[in-house]
């Protein structure tokens, strides 16, 4: 176990050495940081002074060091556009798209996993034709134009609920604000979490149900059967949880997933989240934010992979007990 | 071992069918097995015939579309705004209304999708082209070449396409700078999007390449003495290929989705060259005054367009799976 | 009484074209105490029998006509529900391949809990103790602790012995293996038989088995029953069908079975079947491109000599050279092929003989020692002109017809290859006529060029495989199991095709079998492999009749007695 657990932080960190070094690498060749920074009048001797100022005529490697020891304690520089440090940027706008990305997840899961079971096992039902028919439009349907549709429906003809922002918002502590506790906040989150959920659903359910429709081929799913197991037992204890090991790690991409799309849903509703402002920094080219959402996102990414990696071990004997 | 249990029954079968099976090459298309299964998937040729219509709408689109869009000497900011023909005010000229600027909205979304496909087609061959080759590299060679491939797949694979795709926009318009950014659009998207979807071909090609390479015609082919360039080229290419099809055909609709998410993030096609993702993010801002045609069209239009190619590409993963005969 | 009674029952499969009629008006018993054997190449419906007992035929099959009594009630026409609560209860089944049998989440003891608690009235600790007086039973040793593990810990004949104690741990009363021991080795799979016997007489439980392995029903059954196509060809008491068969299919399958207590000069064609190959062209060997231009180096001594051969392959990777694990497949191993002889290698899987095949013809490359081709030594050599110069003189045939013949490639295509590629042949013309004799000279006819392998038959893609391996017009042969994966009857045409192509062509042949009769057949001298080592090399006759080392006798007194089958038809050397 610990063996196991430590190789796989060893690997997730070497993944976040790499996209760091993306991340660096972006910042210091994309376009001139000096330009950026100042004003066109500025002189080529007070340019000069800047540069040495921020190193950036140190050999390379060194500015990487520098890069990372700052980045290990959130200094993601300057913001471009807006002049103000990128953390204070991102730890005003984190709470809002953790908020939204977890409502989604628990959407995506409590709807898409029930159904998903249900598709596998009944697989010629009508019911589970159906599922699978809406999950395919689910699919195909862009996430931003669901969130359009969303608007048009519920916000600009029927003016249900709100089309944009948060609503009322709680502060928590020194900077988490939450729109959990107030009834404006709730309102304002059910369009954009089934948005940002719907697509993540269609795509749990129809991974379940491949999976399921697999393992009730299996040898030991028939001799299952053949030994007259009821039904019940059959199709959860085993079909179930021979289904969970692959199922586990696509959710947790999945998971993951959702908070890269967050980008496009708080496009659409305006969700004065962390994405939102990484579309304007690349629309801008505002590099210290791209670096910054990069390597907070790829951040969170590998957590997410290394709990479903801890997961998987509990689940799957075959990698917990060694052969004799 | 000898084949036993219910394939047997299955095997025979075969051996029977054998005696009656069709002479020529188009015969035994229409005959086979695959074929009449996509028959009797009644869904499945809709969206076939879907598809066709929608491909031949978009690549005809100079000359059945009713407007030239892009002919400024034909729009009139006069007809700007001009709802469908079944609502008032209408203008029997523009079947489905016109947009901001008076261009009429039925040739926009013809000229519109010609663009979303020819920018999804090239996209996927050009991410193809990538995948498969680094796949067949990987699994055949294995060891130090492999882990190396794979590694740099497994670290993208953790990022969503469209984050890499917004990545790679966003540092290609940094390098080639503002102005040059509606020339190039074309080309960044397709490297873009060429670059965030390599990885699913180059995990598929080299699992099955993997596994192709342990069987024993590959075995054969290195006995003969034939070099590994060839043997993965004549052998070991085409017996992988049958994934690579689902994928692309899935893979299709995505791009196009993502073509249009990030055209409507105003990252992707420039207005002057609108995809359908840039027609929604323009009606995007007339949603509030009641001028829903000018986005829900070409939102609609994108829809089917995607539903359609998914249908296909879903149905073909079903049919080639041979677990799930 | 009987226990089951089978009644005139058919099974059809629907499909497309035509309904195929998989059991064919089939009238079978099966008596308490008692083995059934159910006999039958593939194809002959012989699995759709056990399926249709226990209710589990796959899509779309369904039962067409008959009727199934178990103990006088008839349980074909039972609701879904109650057909369930006789699996298990009062049938019980066990299939092939005990690595996919068991669920690999569960614990054994998990599973066989949950089987008797279905089926039986205990408390969950009756059911455990129960369980772990059946993992006894089955004879797994040190059954309070075993139980507690998850089937990945536990050997393939191991986890038959747990797919055998969840077959009866709720007592049924009949009980349907099918190819219980076809995926396990010669010595496992008499310890499986022995049990099952055993399990079948102390418990008073029918069994039926269904096998296509004549030495399996030998061994244990009382009755047997000879399927052929669908139908029931031949039905009596074991020792009487099988000594003086009837139906001339049965005759020519027991003919076929290749017999290691005596040496037959070729197998007697199966002419009952009507798909035997076409008859061969006659070419003359010694004015055909196939005999000419043999302008190989003449030797004096052995042809091959390998010598303290070891391979090793490494199981698990690490930075640090004392955490590598290895696996050694071959050690220390050294023979001699001389000239124009048939050098057999035999070994339960995991011996390490196929390793060497793939070691002589540089498949893989040995981690030491040395082979010797003529006069060249083979892992020397570093010019791409010389390697393939001696690829050409060398050439394998694999075991699975299914995997060795690329897909997508025409058979003529297929065989041309290495010809082009060797240069062996001036112009397109001559490739095409090159290939179309091979073919009929393998017995396939020239028009089989045109179509696509998984058009062919097993034994017909074999066939593809032997002209392919010929087409570089080799002097040595490697046979790698080349006929593990057939029927017996299409098994001796395929030898008798190799023997008569040895004979012709002066061929010098490695021949590796798992199977000790078919080695007799065809082998002038053996090598018997046992992890990784040689453990004996000696004439083919004088291993048979006086083994010397102490494995050699083991896996001898593990072939099934033969003693019942008859000897008709048979010309003895």
């Amino acid at each position: 176990m610990i063996g196991f657990a430590t190789r796989r932080l060893l690997q997730a960190m070497i993944v976040m050495l790499v996209v760091s070094l993306l991340a660096f690498t972006m910042f210091r060749f994309v376009g001139d940081p000096i330009n950026q920074m100042v004003g066109v009048e500025t002189s080529i001797e007070e340019r000069e002074a800047l540069r040495e100022r921020l190193g950036l005529n140190d050999p390379i490697a060194v500015q990487f060091y520098h890069f990372l020891s700052k980045a290990v304690r959130f200094d993601f520089g300057t913001s471009y556009q807006f002049h103000q440090p990128v953390s204070d940027l991102f730890a005003k706008r984190i709470p809002a798209t953790l908020e939204l990305s977890f409502a989604s997840a628990i959407f995506a899961l409590a709807v898409g996993v029930p159904m998903g079971i249900f598709a596998g096992l009944n697989r010629e039902s009508a019911l589970s034709k159906l599922f699978l028919s809406v999950s395919l439009i689910g699919i195909s349907l862009p996430t931003f134009f669901i969130g359009i549709l969303l608007i048009f429906l519920f916000s600009v003809t029927l003016q249900w609920l709100p089309s944009f922002g948060r609503g009322e918002t709680v502060q928590i502590g020194s900077w988490w604000t939450t729109g959990f506790l107030t009834v404006s906040g709730l309102k304002a989150l059910i369009l954009p979490s089934i948005t940002l959920g719907l697509y993540q659903m269609t795509l749990i359910m129809r991974l379940i149900r491949a999976e399921m429709l697999e393992v009730i081929r299996t040898d030991y799913i028939k001799f299952a059967r053949a030994r007259g197991l009821p039904d019940r037992l059959v199709n959860f204890r085993h079909a179930l949880k021979n289904t969970m090991v692959p199922v586990i790690t696509i959710t947790g991409l999945q998971l993951g997933a959702i908070i890269a799309f967050a980008t496009i849903t708080e496009t659409v509703f305006q969700w004065p989240g962390m994405g939102l402002m990484f579309l304007q920094a690349v629309q801008n080219v505002d590099i210290p934010i791209m670096s910054a959402y990069l390597l907070l996102t790829a951040f969170l990414f590998v957590m997410i992979n290394f709990i479903v990696d801890i997961l998987y071990f509990f689940i799957d004997p075959r990698l917990r007990v060694g052969r004799p | 071992m000898p084949t036993v249990s219910n394939e047997e029954a299955k095997a025979a079968v075969q051996d029977r069918s054998e005696a009656v099976a069709p002479q020529g090459r188009m015969a035994r298309a229409l005959d086979s097995d695959l074929f009449h299964a996509f028959l009797k998937s009644r869904i499945t040729v809709v969206a076939a015939i879907g598809t066709l219509i929608l491909f031949a709408l978009a690549a005809l689109a100079p000359w059945i579309a009713p407007h030239d869009p892009f002919d400024l000497a034909s729009i009139s900011i006069m007809d700007a705004r001009v709802p469908p023909v079944w609502m008032d005010y209408s203008d029997p000229r523009f079947p489905l209304g016109t947009d901001d600027q008076g261009r009429d909205l039925l040739s926009g979304i013809f000229y519109g999708m010609r663009i979303s496909l020819i920018v999804g087609f090239c996209s996927v061959i050009a991410a193809a082209v990538i995948g498969i080759t680094l796949g067949l590299i990987a699994g055949y060679a294995g060891g130090r070449v492999d882990a190396i491939i794979m590694r740099i797949a497994d670290v993208q694979l953790t990022f969503p396409a469209i984050l890499i795709a917004l990545l790679i926009d966003g540092i290609a318009n940094g390098i080639v700078g503002n102005l040059d950014r509606e020339v190039f659009a074309f080309y960044i998207l397709i490297v873009s999007l060429a670059l965030s979807f390599w990885v699913q071909y180059a995990r598929t090609v080299r699992g099955s390449t993997m596994v192709e390479k342990n069987k024993e015609y590959v075995q054969a082919a290195r006995v003969i003495g034939i070099p590994p360039a060839i043997i993965m080229a004549r052998h070991i290419l085409p017996n992988v290929m049958g994934p690579v099809l689902v994928i692309a055909t899935i893979n299709l609709a995505l791009a196009i989705v993502t073509e249009a998410t990030l055209s409507f993030l105003g990252v992707g096609m420039p207005p002057t060259q609108p995809s359908l993702g840039t027609l929604i993010a323009i009606g995007n801002d007339f949603l509030y005054s009641g001028e829903w045609w000018i986005a829900i069209f070409p939102g609609l239009a994108l829809a089917l367009l995607v539903l359609n190619v998914n249908l296909l590409g879903d149905w073909l993963r079903d049919a080639l799976n041979p677990k799930l005969r | 009484m009987s226990v089951l009674d089978i009644k005139d029952l058919t099974v059809e499969f629907p499909s497309r074209k035509s309904v195929f009629v998989a059991v064919d008006d089939v009238t079978l018993s099966v008596e308490a105490g008692k083995v059934l054997g159910i006999v039958g190449e593939s194809g002959a419906g012989k699995s759709t029998v056990g399926n249709a007992v226990i209710g589990l035929l796959q899509e779309p099959g369904h039962i067409a006509r008959g009727e199934i009594y178990l103990h006088g009630a008839r349980i074909d026409q039972l609701p879904y529900s109650e057909k369930r609560r006789l699996r298990g209860r009062k049938i019980g089944m066990i299939f092939q391949d005990p690595l996919t049998s068991l669920d690999p989440l569960q614990t054994v003891e998990s599973q066989l809990v949950e089987t008797i608690r279905t089926h039986l009235p205990l408390s969950s600790r009756a059911a455990r103790k129960r369980a772990v007086e059946l993992i006894d039973a089955v004879g797994i040793p040190n059954p309070g602790e075993r139980v507690k593990q998850y089937p990945h810990q536990f050997s393939g004949g191991m986890r038959q012995r747990v797919v055998i104690a969840l077959a009866l741990c709720a007592e049924p009363e009949l009980v349907i293996a099918d190819e219980p021991t076809t995926a396990l080795d010669v010595s496992i799979q008499a310890q499986i038989l022995d049990l099952m016997k055993r399990l079948c007489e102390e418990r008073n439980v029918a069994m039926m088995v269904i096998t296509h392995d004549m030495g399996v029903i030998a061994d244990i059954t009382d009755h047997v029953a000879v399927m052929y196509q669908g139908r029931l060809v031949e039905y009596g008491e074991t020792r009487q069908v099988l000594g003086t068969p009837n139906h001339a299919y049965t005759q020519s399958l027991i003919s076929a079975v290749p017999r290691h207590d005596v040496r037959v000069e070729r197998f007697p064609v199966v002419n009952y079947i009507e798909k035997a190959g076409t008859p061969q062209k006659q070419i003359d060997i010694s004015t055909h491109w196939l005999g000419k231009v043999r302008d190989y180096e003449k030797v004096t001594g052995p042809l091959v000599q390998v010598r303290d051969l070891d391979m090793r392959f490494e199981t698990r990777g690490s930075v640090f050279r004392s955490r590598r694990k290895y696996f050694q497949a071959v050690r220390k191993v050294s023979f001699d092929i001389q000239e124009g002889e048939t050098f057999g290698l035999v070994g339960e899987s995991g011996s390490g003989k196929s390793t060497i095949a793939r070691l002589i013809t540089g498949l893989y490359q040995p981690s030491g020692g040395s082979v010797q081709f003529g006069t060249t030594e083979l892992t020397s050599l570093k010019n791409r002109k010389e390697v393939l110069a001696m690829r050409r003189q060398m050439q394998m045939i694999f075991q699975d017809p299914f995997s060795s013949l690329n897909a997508r490639m025409r058979v003529r295509e297929i065989i041309a290859e290495p010809i082009r590629f060797h240069r062996l042949a001036s112009g397109n013309a001559e490739v095409r006529q090159i290939v179309d004799d091979l073919l009929d000279h393998v017995g396939l006819g020239a028009q089989a060029g045109k179509k696509f392998p998984h058009e062919f038959s097993g034994g017909q893609r074999q066939r593809i495989s032997i002209a392919r391996a010929l087409a570089t017009r080799p002097r040595f042969l490697i046979c790698d199991e080349p006929t593990s994966a057939l029927d017996v009857s299409i098994q001796a045409q395929i030898l008798n095709l190799l023997k008569d192509l040895q004979e012709e062509l002066g061929l010098t042949m490695l021949f590796i079998s798992h199977d000790l009769a078919v080695i007799r057949q065809m082998c002038n001298r053996v090598g018997v492999m046992r992890n990784g080592d040689l453990c004996e090399v000696a004439d083919c006759d004088r291993l048979f009749e006086a083994p010397q080392h102490a494995y050699t006798r083991e896996l001898l007194s593990l072939m099934p007695s033969l003693d019942l089958l008859s000897r008709a038809n048979l010309e003895t050397v």
